[in-house]
């Protein structure tokens, strides 16, 4: 299956223009965070505060890694349940987060505010998180490092794989997967 | 993670129709292998401490707190082994323990002189999507169906499939939990001993493999890798169901001393 390469930050226009199903693989910079985080990014927004990242075009992946090893960047990192993070997923999109990466269905809130503010959902394979690190080539914790492992991070990533699950046309690829393989 | 679950990835790949599917089922298995080499942990979710004493009858503990000394085990094994700290102190307050303790710790008193421990770190993207209910009697083994198939269908991608699926039919509410979760502690796809179980198994086991989840949810038909049913007495009234998914990341160990 052929791959779309993609680096960061992501315009509007790229992301427009990718559809459920495709493969895509990752460079660049791209953001963690997961509940706690997000519960104290979203209260930033509705306070009018500067988040400790630019949101604007990037991508925030919901994860929670193990520590490094000693000579490595990062531990085990695979992608989180991300229905935990739609209370707050809409408030990012809306001030110019492009994706987010994580495993499993989004609520139809955030699915409508993708296609509102030109936003996708990415998957990467739950679980495989020895495999999915080797694509991930710095790391640096830069905000809430008192949360432990749902600190904020900053990775560079480097061929990073994912699918598109959700579109900006509104498509969701669970759905069609069950339609295809559901015994009839 | 068990060599069972290595080669039920083998199997499932030969059996998978998906492209996609087997695509992931290869990721899966190249994971374990890199987790194995680099020694790394193959999910990053290293999850809840979930440890299951069989206690000898005969056998004496001295020198101290015996559930503490577990808790010590598991806070070295989680700091020195590099594994993730996934525990709040309290649930709605949620400040993280930062050594992953306290363990949940189930003891069985066992006729003998020997100690049993399993531990079976539990994964929360799995736990969430399991539940229970208490049906009629009247609502029989197709209920028990229905529940335990709406309950994977509800789950859909989120609880990482391929997954193995733990039933407890039985017992009470708490009681049903338990079984649920003691059945993932079986080999898998090891049969219940009763045959009309092991049947069960088996039906169900094929109507959520047509479900069409598949692999991460993405489509095919490995949904599950197995699915194990425990049984015990129930009240006249009752008849509780409980479903405990679990990831292919379907980890446990023991120690017998
Ligand atoms: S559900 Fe299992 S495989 Fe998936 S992230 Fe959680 S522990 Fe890992």
């Amino acid at each position: 299956m052929t791959q779309i390469k993609l680096t960061t930050p992501l315009s509007d226009d790229v992301v427009e223009k990718l559809r459920i199903g495709q493969r895509v693989s990752i460079s660049g910079t791209i953001y963690t965070g997961r509940d706690a985080a997000h519960k104290r990014l979203v209260e930033l927004i509705e306070q009018g505060k500067e988040l400790p990242f630019d949101p604007k075009g990037q991508i925030i992946y919901y994860v929670g890694p193990t520590p490094a090893k000693p000579g490595k960047v990062i531990g085990s990192a695979g992608p989180t349940t991300s229905y935990r993070m739609d209370p707050y997923a809409p408030k990012l999109y809306e001030v110019g987060l492009k994706a987010t990466i994580g495993k499993g269905r989004r609520s139809s809130e955030v699915i409508n505010t993708m296609k509102e503010y030109k936003g996708v959902y990415l998957t990467a394979v739950g679980g495989a998180a020895a495999l999915i690190a080797r694509s991930i080539k710095e790391a640096k914790v830069i905000a809430y490092p008192d949360l432990g492992p749902e600190a904020v991070h900053e990775l560079v990533v480097e061929d990073f794989p994912v699918i598109v699950v959700n579109d900006t046309l509104g498509g969701d690829l669970y759905d069609e997967g069950i339609k295809i393989y559901a015994a009839k | 993670m068990g060599n069972d679950v290595l080669e039920s990835f083998k199997g499932a790949y030969e059996a998978e129709v998906s492209l996609t599917g087997k695509e992931i089922l290869q990721q899966l298995v190249k994971n374990a292998e890199i987790a194995c080499e680099e020694k790394v942990p193959m999910c990053q979710d290293t999850g809840y401490a979930v440890i299951f004493v069989e206690l000898g009858q005969d056998v004496r503990i001295e020198g101290g707190d015996f559930y503490e000394a577990i808790n010590e085990g598991v806070r070295k094994g989680y700091t020195e082994g590099y594994l993730r700290k996934s525990i709040v102190s309290h649930p709605l307050e949620r400040k993280n323990t930062g050594d992953n303790t306290p363990a949940v710790i189930h003891t069985k008193i066992v006729p003998g002189d020997s100690l049993r421990i399993i531990i079976a770190p539990k994964g929360g993207g799995s736990e969430n999507m399991s539940a229970i209910k208490m049906l009629r009697p009247a609502d029989g083994i197709e209920g028990v169906k229905n529940f335990v198939i709406d309950t994977v269908k509800k789950a859909g991608p989120n609880p990482c499939p391929p997954i193995v699926v733990g039933v407890g039919i039985g017992g009470t509410f708490e009681k049903a939990a338990q079984l649920a979760k003691e059945s993932l502690l079986r080999e898998l796809g090891e049969k219940s001993k009763y045959p009309d179980i092991a049947k069960l198994e088996e039906d169900l086991f094929e109507e959520i493999n047509k479900l069409g989840i598949g692999p991460q949810g993405l489509g095919g038909r490995t949904t599950a890798l197995a699915v194990h049913v425990e049984i015990y007495a129930a009240h006249i009234a009752s008849l509780p169901v409980a479903v405990n998914l679990n990831c292919h990341a379907a980890r446990h160990k023991e120690v017998i001393f």
